[in-house]
């Protein structure tokens, strides 16, 4: 009791006259005012882009931001420090892209699902484009990322497929509940049979364990290049469904009463959304916490709004997944240690202190 | 009205029915398991071998071997660990009211999964040790989970939900990090610590054997009863935790102590035999639809069933179609339990099924 209440009082404090202007009290749940949510936006912008310049000025060889500045300006292709500058972009670019990618698309499946364990990899994305990776090293040879990309999002795209087929089977459509299930017998199946071909196959086990981390190193444009049109268009369904979210959030049938069709809806959301964490998987590998975790983060900030949830994890999951992947290639000098692994390291305490922290973590 | 009294015993009656239907099919099964098979035992030799192997009398060359030491302990053992996961899987799902809850999902199979790879690519371990390592990590990271959502718990509000939802986005983000650390060391290992790596961390029962079994069958004989005890207040609970404290259910408490039969139930299982795939998952929602309500011994033996079967198929059927590649039984757990999944799904008029 105490304790509710000297948050309150703070919180009142701290938001001042903003809470005033917006008259009677709004929804009891929502942390922080309008406009206090947007400076902490514009802050995550902030700190992404100073992440952003120093992921392209950190690593094995360090580069003075000067030469960084240098580099994207006045490349010089004699000097071995712009050349390592340049070569650090197309990961900078990828971290961005995937991090962001993964983030929105966590924020949208957690309110198609309504359920705190719902993360990307539930609509069967992450085992789709697993199984299709290993048929590609173990039938037709592939090792190298860009070979894996379009295995990768074609055998996420048709998982995904499969799965939102099977659940609007029967008589009541794809209700949140029939979607992670089938989402989650669907991965197990999957994962399975890619384990028969891995059990059997050392070689593929051998190319396959590299890209099941997933990470951000040693990919150059020929595989950054090709997602971006997918991660546009996915970005721009997915950021559009604030507000269906937010009615989808009250249940099917108060949604359905505030004039949703739910599952129109519903279906076009998860469009976006595989597109998104099919592109990111593609190109990255299957980084499972960033879209899982960073959602719940937000929330801390955002309250239960999706207008301010989805942007927030737009911007918040890269700001993870770009340090995650910074701090990777310094702790294991001379190595690194892949972005996949990173976040889950990094994020996962970050995340236990939330958790501890009490506030509602509910859906 | 004055029907629905009979009716509602009917379909109790009903249920008990299908349970020992369900029984009856492992006993079934189990001797499927050890009489039949690439290797074949008629009943008089099985039981020749039997009373060979307890008197320490006369044994049948060659028969005596792959029964005593190898079909048996691993009908023993997957008969074990598939009633341990099934029951696990159940008291998870029903207390957390989740039904994406399992040991799997929760972190208990990643720490066992974790402290494994560990034992095996760093300190080169085997057999016993493995589990060894599998059950404290298991136990240690079920226990840091725990700590981890009770402490909020304290001080939060009193909704049903709360703590329950807490423990699971712990365990779901506990679970991430060691995930990551498994992945790491097997891009680390080399390439043939990672194959048996991959192999326990599919959940097999290739290496079975009689001391395994006994640890097994103690850590049961306490485990089953102790669920019979909780099942009365788990029921309870499910009613949500305020209603569940208004009958005078001590909530704290009894969660806790649910959480510690179910945690170790499944840390008991996968230390044996690695995180099977899958069948605590699977058996609560089979059994519900086979018996026509929540039943935890049916889950059980649903999970029994599972197990059985699907390593009658990985040591029997898939050697002749992958050139005598004996499969970890979680492979198939996988690959065979999940369209019989997604078949209960299409197939449910029941909107929570």
């Amino acid at each position: 009791m105490t304790h509710s209440t000297t948050t309150a009082a703070s919180r009142g404090g701290d938001t001042g006259t903003a809470v005033q202007v917006k008259g009677p009290k709004g929804p009891s749940r929502g942390p922080a005012s309008g406009g206090k949510r947007a400076a902490w936006l514009l802050a995550a912008v902030v700190v992404l882009a100073i992440l952003a310049g120093a992921s392209l000025a950190i690593g094995a060889r360090g580069i003075p931001l000067g030469t960084v500045w240098e580099a994207l300006t006045s490349f010089d292709p004699a000097n071995g420090d712009h050349a390592v500058v340049h070569a650090r972009i197309p990961r900078t670019v990828l971290g961005l892209l995937a991090g962001g990618a993964l983030g929105l698309a966590g924020a949208a499946m957690q309110g198609v699902a309504r359920n705190p364990l719902a993360d990307p990899g539930i609509m069967g994305v992450n085992a789709g484009a697993a199984l299709a990776v290993v048929t590609g090293i173990y039938v037709f040879g592939v090792a190298t990322f860009s070979g894996y990309i379009w295995f990768a999002f074609i055998g996420a795209a048709v998982a995904a497929v499969v799965v939102y087929l099977i659940a609007s089977l029967g008589r009541d459509g794809a209700t949140p509940v029939k979607l992670a299930l089938a989402g989650a017998a669907l991965s197990a199946g999957l994962y399975s049979l890619m384990n028969v071909i891995l059990v059997s196959s050392q070689d593929t086990l051998d190319r396959f364990r590299f890209w099941q981390v997933g990470g951000v190193a040693g990919r150059d444009w020929s595989v950054v290049l090709p997602g971006i049109p997918f991660l546009a268009v996915g970005a721009v369904i997915v950021l559009l469904t604030g507000r269906i979210l937010n009615s989808l959030a009250l249940g099917d049938d108060i949604a359905r009463g505030l004039g949703q069709r739910v599952g129109l809806t519903r279906a076009v959301t998860a469009l976006g959304i595989v597109l998104l964490c099919g592109t990111a998987t593609a190109l990255a590998g299957p980084i499972a916490f960033v879209g899982l975790v960073v959602p719940h983060a937000v929330r801390f900030l955002t309250g239960p709004d999706y207008r301010w949830i989805l942007p927030f994890s737009l911007v918040a999951a890269p700001v993870l997944l770009l340090a995650a992947d910074i701090i990777g290639r310094v702790v294991l000098l001379p190595g690194e240690v892949p972005a996949g692994i990173m976040t889950a390291l990094v994020g996962a305490p970050v995340f236990v202190w939330l958790i501890r922290r009490g506030k509602g973590a509910g859906l | 009205m004055t029907l629905a009294p009979v009716m509602e015993q009917r379909r109790g009656r009903l249920s008990l029915n299908r349970t020992a239907v369900l029984a009856a099919g492992v006993v079934i099964l189990f001797a499927v398991y050890v009489l039949l098979g690439s290797y074949t035992v008629t009943i008089p030799d099985f039981f020749r071998i039997l009373a060979a192997h307890l008197t320490g009398g006369e044994k049948i060359p060659g028969a005596s071997f792959i029964v005593m030491e190898n079909k048996l302990p691993r009908a023993v053992i997957g008969t074990m660990i598939g009633l341990a996961f099934g029951l696990a899987g159940a008291l998870f799902q029903t207390m957390l009211r989740n039904p994406l809850a399992s040991p799997d999902v929760i972190g208990i199979s990643y720490g066992a999964s974790a402290a494994a790879v560990i034992a095996i690519v760093i300190f080169g371990a085997s057999g016993a040790v493995v589990s060894g390592a599998a059950l404290a990590g298991a136990l240690a990271v079920a226990g840091l989970i725990y700590a981890i959502s009770a402490g909020g718990a304290l001080r939060g509000t009193s909704r049903g939900s709360a703590a329950g939802n807490r423990l699971v986005l712990a365990g779901v983000g506990i679970a991430a990090a060691l995930h990551a650390v498994v992945n790491f060391l097997m891009t680390r290992a080399d390439i043939r610590t990672a194959a048996d790596a991959l192999v326990w961390l599919n959940g097999s029962l290739n290496s079975a054997n009689w001391d395994r079994a006994g640890v097994l069958f103690f850590a049961l004989v306490v485990l089953i009863p102790a669920v019979a005890v909780i099942a009365g207040p788990l029921r309870i609970l499910e009613l949500g935790d305020d209603a569940a404290a208004g009958l005078g259910v001590r909530v704290n408490a009894s969660r806790l102590a649910l959480v510690i039969i179910a945690v170790t139930l499944a840390a008991v299982a996968t230390a044996a035999a690695g995180p099977v795939a899958f069948v605590a998952f699977l058996a609560g929602p089979i059994a519900r639809r086979f018996t026509g309500k929540a039943s935890l011994p049916a889950s059980a033996l649903v999970g029994a069933l599972i197990v059985l079967a699907a390593d009658y198929f990985a040591a029997n059927l898939a050697p002749l179609l992958l050139d005598g590649t004996v499969l970890p039984v979680g492979v198939i757990t996988g690959a065979l339990g999940a369209p019989f999944l997604l078949w209960l799904l299409v197939t449910a008029n029941r909107k929570d099924a």
